[in-house]
């Protein structure tokens, strides 16, 4: 594919110069010109008021498309826990598979609570699964080459895992070795009615923009799912389905895992996994200011999450960040004190169900994603939100 | 040793922003930086290069301008640029540039090659893994700290959702690192002279013996179908009266719909 730009519809106005993130396109004798410099981004198809700008398509763009048959999710554990994030897999998945009148099948890889019977109650038809001790602690290379093994022989033809540390680090060498698509962090996942492709919705350019990814030509289709975002299966104690043992034998590791350190504060930390989180931005002040948070939080049994610019100030560790650069976080209460509201926090935290704001400037943005919104001093509000609570409680 | 940092050129993501009606990118006078996580992968470079002794070499793929992002590297202090250029490594995806990397970092020679955990234009974080399975080396992930570097193994602390797991690795390893692992130091006033008058390499397709098929748009089995603005959020009710009366009012909204 190619863009290029139909002279004769060109009127010289200059709109897809603006829309070019690389400087790709110049005005040269009264008409856009596309440089070397394009990135074939897409940006500027549409923004042509003539409709000067069009994509050409070239009979080498298309590749071979595999079979598949399948869809299968990654069902991550640690520490023998299974990850929220898998069961929300399951939701996606069933839903996928009904689409395209297939199967739903789960990967895991190490002994879990629960084990095999847990995914296919929780809607998996079949489970591969290898218990190999070599797996219970993750390391890439073992995990990708086993996973990668399954798929070139069983062909499914949609794999997912969550976006989480583990699902994002080990999926690229497993998509690299298919060569294959593999569409990071996405945000949702539908089947295109038509050509049966899976469409891909992720945020770009730090949750400024959201594009729609396709993998068209090759097979499996692949992605990483943000936690907290996708519902999760239905429960079913009584479902049957067939777990497939696998073994590891043959498959090596160049890394080893010597310690696991869980660091985890007074407050629950596990943000992923909390319903209640109270979080504070550069308005808190310092770590004094965090101390009444730290309150309400108790008071709540909530967890403490943070803005980058708290972070950076160095007033609470960067595992509390939440945002683009940080963690995504989806409780059922968020409560946002003496944070703006830069997009960048947002993209972490905008899936909670209530959005609490309390910021002493009336215009700040996160009013707008606010459930309720409460314009006063964070010092003032804050205590007396813990007092109240803990009268509520009893406590 | 011999060290390899790959550094990417993006626009600075905080200040893109989508015109909701045309579904385009506004991008008036944004700034191109080297991507703020590839700072911290050069300062890794050097404070190993500074323990251990040995060679560093940044690495990008992009257009030719992206020689800037070099030419800042090397001021900070990196031995040797490369830039890997060509028409035909447009429109690459993350397979693609891996892949495109891969082979001229073939053509360098690496025992440690170190990425930013993730670039902020795509958010992607899957270039820095994939270039790992093509050479079939290890490779760790959001490193916070090297603990300790050898000729033969390297310990590390890997950042994980529930603290950290500290992993040993032997080398030749890639590493993806976060922002806590180190201060990027500033260029010397001695090291931007230098940065000035070396000399970059340049790498095109023709150097690195690949099918064409394998690069730029034709190699990349992804493709946006669209981009578009967020969904705007917010059904804001904005509680009146001074304190007392907020307070009370959103403790018995929380207490009815049963969220604490
Ligand atoms: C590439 C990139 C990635 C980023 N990633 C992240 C990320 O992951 N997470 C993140 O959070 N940010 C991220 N940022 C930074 C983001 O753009 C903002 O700078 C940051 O979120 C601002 O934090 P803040 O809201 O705490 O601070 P500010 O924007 O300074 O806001 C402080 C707020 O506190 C209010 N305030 C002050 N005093 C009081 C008081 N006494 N009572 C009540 N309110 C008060 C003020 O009115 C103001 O609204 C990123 C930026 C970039 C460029
Ligand atoms: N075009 C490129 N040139 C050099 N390095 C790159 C390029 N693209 C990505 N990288 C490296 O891969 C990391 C992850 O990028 P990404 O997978 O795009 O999020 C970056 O921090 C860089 O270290």
């Amino acid at each position: 594919m190619y863009i290029r730009v139909r002279t004769e519809k060109c009127t010289g106005c200059g709109t897809c110069v603006a829309s070019c993130p690389y400087d790709a396109i110049v005005m040269h004798e009264d008409a856009a010109r596309i440089t070397e410099l394009c990135q074939l981004c897409r940006a500027c198809l549409g923004v042509c008021p003539e409709g000067a700008i069009t994509e050409v398509a070239e009979e080498s763009d298309r590749k071979e498309k595999g079979q598949g048959r399948g869809v299968w999710i990654f069902a991550e554990q640690r520490d023998g826990k299974i990850a929220g994030v898998s069961y929300e897999l399951l939701g996606a998945g069933r839903r996928l598979a009904g689409d395209l009148g297939t199967e739903l099948c789960a990967v895991l890889f190490g002994a879990a609570d629960g084990g095999p019977e847990d995914l296919i109650r929780w809607g998996a038809d079949k489970v591969y699964y290898c218990d190999d001790e070599m797996l219970c602690t993750f390391n890439d290379e073992p995990y990708a080459r086993l996973l990668t093994n399954l798929i070139s022989v069983h062909r499914p033809e949609i794999v997912l895992a969550g976006a989480t540390p583990i699902g994002r680090s080990f999926f690229p060498r497993v998509a690299a070795r298919l060569h294959t698509g593999l569409t990071a962090d996405c945000t949702s996942l539908e089947i295109d009615p038509e050509t049966k492709n899976l469409l891909q919705v992720r945020p770009a350019f730090g949750g400024n923009i959201m594009a729609t990814i396709l993998c068209p030509h090759t097979r499996p289709q692949m992605a990483t799912v943000r936690p907290r975002v996708m519902q999760k299966g239905e429960y079913d104690a009584d479902r049957k389905g067939e777990i497939i043992r696998v073994t590891a034998a043959g498959i090596s590791s160049g890394t080893r895992v010597i310690e696991t350190v869980k660091e985890v504060s007074e407050v629950a930390l596990n943000l992923h996994e909390a319903n209640i989180i109270v979080a504070g931005g550069r308005g808190v002040g310092g770590d004094k200011g965090f101390k009444a948070l730290f309150e309400l939080a108790e008071a709540l049994n909530g967890s403490i999450a943070a803005s980058r610019a708290a972070v950076d100030e160095g007033w609470i560790p960067y595992r509390h960040q939440v945002g683009q650069t940080g963690k995504t976080v989806g409780p059922t209460l968020y409560i946002a004190c003496g944070i703006s509201g830069a997009v960048q926090h947002i993209v972490g935290m905008q899936s909670s169900d209530i959005i609490v704001a309390i910021n002493k400037n009336p215009e700040a943005p996160i009013f707008n994603i606010a459930t309720y919104g409460i314009v006063g001093d964070l010092f003032e509000i804050v205590p007396l939100l813990t007092k109240r609570i803990r009268e509520a409680k009893g406590l | 040793m011999k060290i390899v940092i790959c550094v990417k050129q993006v626009p600075d993501t905080a200040e893109v922003r989508i015109n909701p009606e045309t579904n385009t990118l506004i991008r008036d006078g944004v700034p191109s930086i080297i991507n703020p996580f590839d700072m911290h992968a050069i300062e890794a470079g050097l404070q190993i290069r500074e323990a251990a002794g040995g060679e560093v070499t940044a690495i990008t793929m992009g257009p030719p301008q992206a020689e800037q992002v070099l030419r800042e590297s090397l001021s900070m202090g990196v031995d040797k640029a490369v830039l890997v250029s060509d028409r035909l490594f447009a429109g690459s995806d993350t397979w693609a540039t891996a892949y495109t990397l891969y082979k001229a970092i073939e053509h360098i020679g690496a025992d440690i090659i170190l990425c930013g955990k993730q670039a902020i234009d795509g958010d992607t974080a899957q270039v820095g893994p994939e270039i790992a399975e093509f050479f079939d080396m290890p490779h760790i992930s959001y490193i916070r700290k090297i603990v300790d570097v050898s000729r033969e193994r390297i310990v590390v602390q890997r950042l994980m959702d529930d603290g950290f797991d500290v992993v040993e690795s032997k080398l030749p390893v890639l590493l993806t690192v976060v922002r806590e692992l180190n201060v990027p130091r500033l260029p010397s006033l001695k090291g931007k002279m230098a940065a000035k008058k070396a000399e970059i390499v340049k790498i095109s397709a023709a150097d690195l013996k690949v099918d064409e098929q394998d690069l730029g748009l034709k190699g990349s089995p992804t493709q946006v179908l669209n981009i578009f603005a967020p969904d705007p959020k917010g059904n804001r009710k904005m509680l009146q009266g001074g304190p007392e009366e907020m307070v009370s009012q959103l403790v018995s909204e929380l207490l009815e719909s049963k969220c604490i």
